[in-house]
């Protein structure tokens, strides 16, 4: 008897099982939903994206939204999660990607997202973004995404307390920088400028290019007009080796966060990391001009080297109205204004609340306005993810062999092979 | 009751059967899928199966690739220091333990118990035990030693340049050589006694007796540790992510491929490499299996 039962326990349960994975993966509620796809999971940014929901829902109550976040290091999961699902056919309605070539050499080479042109049309935002932003996010005249926020890469941070009492005034070029480095090694301050890991290294690398060769060839290093083998770039790279020597011996064991708490805790300068790292002080309570200044990173004073997320279109959208609603929401004002206190980042919109801004993001909204906008590498602006990758490795055996002249060999070569380079 | 035999061979046919085809599609299928991929030209978010120019061209290119060659000279070390290190430390472990100690089985489990962690959580410890800092930032063991007045040992530990790699071996040692210890030990109780008295009746003194008795006796037990451990540090990737995160100085093949395949979108390369990592592993096992599938026939 208790044979028998078993048997038909398990033959329940098998058939519980098989059930369940026939339901529909989408409830029919008879309303319409739209799914977003992202890896805002955690901190300002999860609480940025949730604000934001909250004016899409009160905007379009009849729309179901979907949080189809997956978590993970700076969304290296996610992304591996997204491609599956393109690969698979089943795309979510709009996802979120670093605005530029990292969204544009990866789904629109592979036909995955549609041209945004006609809602910049509807909606003024050319009016309202930066001239010179919208090149770098477009591919043949086709706007690709819309950018939520904006974050700032050349930012040179540093210890007030530091420089005053070395007489060091904030250098704005990199022969200022050179000597000011060199009268803090002298002063027998132990790390001038702070350092991470690989990913922090290629950071102050692309800061340092810009710094180098200026705005427009600095530009060009992405489109092919300016050459990788130029002398402009071997100078950068020889600014980049001497830099280097400024910096701690343990960098390869710190994360960006330890690598600015040096420059906090007096123990370095100088740090060059994205304005993400401002929030950070905060978190640390830590309060502008006294415990921590900032700058363009020297050489990029007049440049505003930027990131930024952005939300795209799905070719073949499951619900393409619902997504086009969405896409109206996070390029709206009320929705960046929502996002971007939260997040600790500003608007790409040029005319924000400024009431809703701290000290350093109001700097950072005014060189927005008037500054020539460049594309960070590290970050997916200007180079796609094969181009991005070869100069990783590049960079990679570069930091263990210092060979200036193999590094830009290799340069020239990833260029070649997945740049625009011929 | 040949008919019941044919029965149950077929009932026993039938409840094996699933697991045939999952292993059948989900490991052999997929082998032969990356190796398809490992021959095509797929570089980008959507597959392309044109084969590659000439067909070996991502084995070819990979053989030039100054980073795969950092790759396998870095597992080279890797795999000398770890093997030789587990299989040493695991061996003492077991003959000290062997010596009718009290307690035994507290140190014992004692030993064993690193095995039971993950890679991931091994690797954040030491990354921590490990950290290079130096002056006032100081701690780990670079802090130990400075307050045991030990300096000279104060060093750069896994940032070292050239043989940072060899650091990462420590932790792997610390995590594996309680097993090793394990499976010497049941081969050291296996000898009979009357061996070891024999010896000594024939006037052999304690080294001896190990030298000339036990380690050969052990030789099948270091043979299958060896490749136990070898085919794990072949395919090291977690305890480098943990301690070292992506950086190209203590880069391993399997790190190479993640990184090329989910960041870069070179999906014949990191199949590639995949598959070398494959021939790699196979080259140590297949013997192993074919040596232990002979000395069961001979059973």
């Amino acid at each position: 008897m208790s044979k028998k039962l078993f048997v038909v326990i398990s033959i329940l349960l098998m058939a519980a099982f098989v059930l369940s994975a026939c339901t529909p993966k989408v409830e029919q509620t008879g309303q319409d939903q739209v799914e977003v796809f992202s890896w805002w999971t955690g901190g300002g940014e999860a609480a940025g994206l949730d604000a934001m929901i909250k004016i899409f829902q009160a905007k379009y109550p009849d729309i179901e939204f979907v949080n189809a976040a997956v978590a993970g290091g700076a969304g290296t999961n996610a992304r591996a999660v997204l491609a599956t699902r393109l690969q698979a056919g089943n795309p979510p309605d709009s996802w979120q990607g670093h605005a530029g070539q990292e969204l544009i050499g990866t789904y629109v080479a592979a036909s995955q997202i549609e041209a945004l042109n006609f809602l910049y049309e509807e909606e003024g935002w050319k009016d309202v973004m930066p001239a010179t932003l919208i090149p770098l996010i477009s591919k043949d005249g086709n706007i690709y995404s819309v950018p939520v926020n904006i974050h700032r890469a050349n930012v040179l941070w540093y210890n007030p307390a530091i420089l005053s009492a070395n007489n060091i005034a904030v250098p704005t070029t990199m022969d200022e920088w050179f000597t000011a480095l060199d009268a803090l090694k002298a002063a027998g301050v132990e790390t001038p400028l702070a350092l991470g890991e690989q990913w922090t290294a290629m950071h102050l690398f692309e800061t340092v290019l810009l710094g180098t060769l200026g705005p427009d060839a600095y530009n060009g290093l992405w489109e092919g007009t300016t050459a990788w083998d130029s002398a402009e770039v071997t100078k950068a790279i020889d600014n980049y080796i001497k830099l280097l020597s400024y910096t701690n011996s343990d960098a390869t064991s710190l994360s960006w966060q330890d690598a600015a708490q040096l420059v906090i805790n007096g123990d370095a300068a100088f740090n060059v990391m994205g304005d993400w790292a401002e929030g950070y002080f905060r978190e640390l309570g830590k309060a502008p001009k006294t415990d921590y200044g900032w700058a363009p990173v020297p050489g990029t004073v007049g440049s505003f080297q930027f990131l930024s997320d952005s939300f795209v279109l799905a070719v073949g959208a499951p619900h393409r109205e619902a997504a086009i609603a969405w896409l109206r929401v996070a390029g709206s004002k009320e929705g960046q204004d929502a996002f971007n206190p939260v997040k600790g980042s500003i608007p790409a919109r040029s005319d924000a609340d400024r009431s809703l801004y701290g000290e350093y993001l109001l700097s950072a909204m005014d060189d927005w306005k008037t500054n020539v906008i460049t594309g960070s590498l590290t970050h997916g602006v200007v180079a796609n993810d094969a181009w991005k990758s070869e100069i990783d490795t590049a960079l990679g055996l570069f930091l263990s062999s210092k060979d200036g002249a193999a590094f830009q060999t290799a340069l020239v070569a990833a260029c070649a092979a997945s740049g625009p380079c011929k | 009751m040949r008919r019941k035999l044919d029965r149950d061979r077929l009932i026993g046919m039938l409840m094996v059967l699933p697991s045939i085809v999952a292993v059948a599609i989900f490991i052999y299928g997929f082998i032969g899928w990356s190796a398809k991929v490992s021959l095509s030209q797929w570089k980008g978010l959507m597959p392309n199966y044109t084969w590659a120019q000439p067909l070996l061209n991502n084995y070819l290119e990979l053989f030039k690739d100054p980073r795969f060659q950092v790759d396998v000279r870095n597992t080279a070390i890797f795999t000398v220091l770890f093997v030789t290190g587990a299989l040493l430390l695991g061996l003492i472990l077991a003959i000290l333990l062997d010596q009718d100690l009290k307690g035994e089985s507290i140190f014992r489990t004692v030993f064993l118990f690193p095995m039971a962690i993950s890679y991931i959580v091994t690797g954040v410890v030491w990354r921590w035990l490990m950290n290079p800092a130096q002056g006032t930032r100081m701690s780990g063991f670079n802090l130990l030693f400075d307050k045991l007045g030990l300096d000279f040992l104060i060093n750069d530990w896994y940032t070292t340049p050239v043989w940072g790699i060899a650091f990462i071996a420590i932790p792997a040692i610390w995590q594996m050589s309680g097993y090793v210890m394990a499976l010497y030990l049941s081969g050291l109780r296996s000898i009979p006694q009357e061996l070891r008295e024999a010896a000594r009746v024939d006037g052999a003194n304690e080294w001896q007796i190990y030298r000339h008795i036990i380690l050969p006796l052990m030789q099948p037990i270091t043979f299958s540790a060896m490749i136990i451990l070898g085919h794990i540090s072949l395919k090291v990737f977690d305890l480098i992510i943990a301690v070292a995160g992506k950086q190209l100085q203590l880069d391993v093949p399997a790190v190479y491929m993640w990184q090329t395949t989910f960041d870069g979108g070179f999906y014949s390369r990191g199949a590639s490499i995949s598959i070398l990592l494959l021939i790699s592993v196979a080259v140590l096992v297949i013997p192993y299996l074919r040596y232990s599938l002979k000395t069961e026939e001979s059973l």
